[in-house]
């Protein structure tokens, strides 16, 4: 492995996932937060990153269509009338 | 009950739960509705991974509420609610897709768009470079305001991109990031070694802050020209 060594930006960009689940074993660990505190650029995609999963967060109640929705309610609605026997 | 909340806080789930599974039982439309609302999105990209066309997948989910409403006075809460409606979601599913015998097993050797860089290597400074390795087009920052990253359109955007996904991608970027379930859950209901789950994680992010990136950016472009 490259423990010794500096990370790069083009390797720190593969396992930003791996850093904010807690994947990355201490050495490794050691060297993302040291090149992050030194690199501009890899903290602004650091940052992104992080924006891009909280707006991923908000998409949770968008767009169902409408004919998918009430078909589903209409079988909540039949099961309510008719619960099946077990 | 959780039902009225608006904001993107994702609630502790065993406690919602209880009331959610009691007002399910007892018959409540708005509760069932508001389950249907937020699940069934991830549960459609997660079929899809699974079976050969929409349409199925749409049936795949509709049958799973069906056995989720004829199992509910079995569910015990062992796990959230949700992560059951997601195994029985993945039972339905496979067994779909065995009968349409066209099962991508989510364990099976990654395919080109699932390996490589994430990030444009051009974007790199090359390695007979001083620096090599290093950014040679950093990210530039995006400096705006929340409100206009919330904004309807760079929602309808990011929408596309998450459907436009690989569809390995697609479905654990839909039950990590949209729907907020730990890394464990969505290993053991995909059947994904940990590391290869992180890797389609990430590409799905990747992408999606491509999408973004280049969003922001064109959009300064215009604004420069007037």
């Amino acid at each position: 492995m490259n423990q010794g060594q500096d990370m790069n930006c083009d390797e720190l960009v593969e396992v930003v996932t791996d850093f904010l689940d807690d994947a990355l074993d201490a050495a490794t660990r050691r060297r993302f937060t040291e090149h992050l505190a030194e690199c501009d650029g890899c903290d602004a995609y650091v940052g992104q990153l992080r924006t891009t999963i909280g707006l991923t967060g908000t998409l949770r109640a968008d767009d169902l269509q409408p004919d998918l929705r009430d078909r589903l309610l209409t079988a909540f609605r039949d099961w309510k009338a008719h619960p099946s026997p077990r | 009950m959780e039902g009225g909340q608006t904001t993107p806080m994702r609630p502790a789930p065993r406690e919602a739960d209880a009331g959610l599974v009691q007002a399910l039982r007892g018959g409540d439309e708005a509760a069932f509705a508001d389950l249907v609302t937020r699940l069934t999105p991830a549960m459609l990209a997660v079929a899809a991974g699974q079976v050969p066309s929409r349409a199925v997948a749409e049936e795949v989910v509709q049958e799973t509420w069906l056995a989720v409403l004829t199992g509910l006075d079995r569910f015990e809460g062992r796990s959230s609610l949700r992560t059951w409606v997601f195994a029985i979601l993945l039972n339905v599913a496979r067994s779909r897709g065995a009968r349409e015998s066209r099962t991508i097993p989510f364990s099976s050797a990654f395919p080109p768009e699932d390996v490589g860089p994430t990030v444009d290597p051009a974007r790199f400074r090359g390695p007979d470079q001083e620096w090599s390795g290093h950014w040679a087009s950093p990210p530039r920052g995006w400096d705006l305001p929340e409100s206009a990253l919330l904004s309807s359109e760079v929602r309808v955007l990011l929408r596309a991109a998450l459907d436009a996904l690989p569809p390995r991608q697609r479905a654990v970027v839909h039950l990590r990031d949209v729907q907020g379930l730990e890394a464990g859950e969505v290993c053991a209901l995909l059947g994904l070694e940990s590391g290869n789950q992180r890797v389609l994680l990430h590409r799905g992010r990747a992408r999606l802050r491509q999408v973004l990136e280049d969003y922001v950016l064109e959009d300064r472009v215009d604004e420069a020209r007037g």
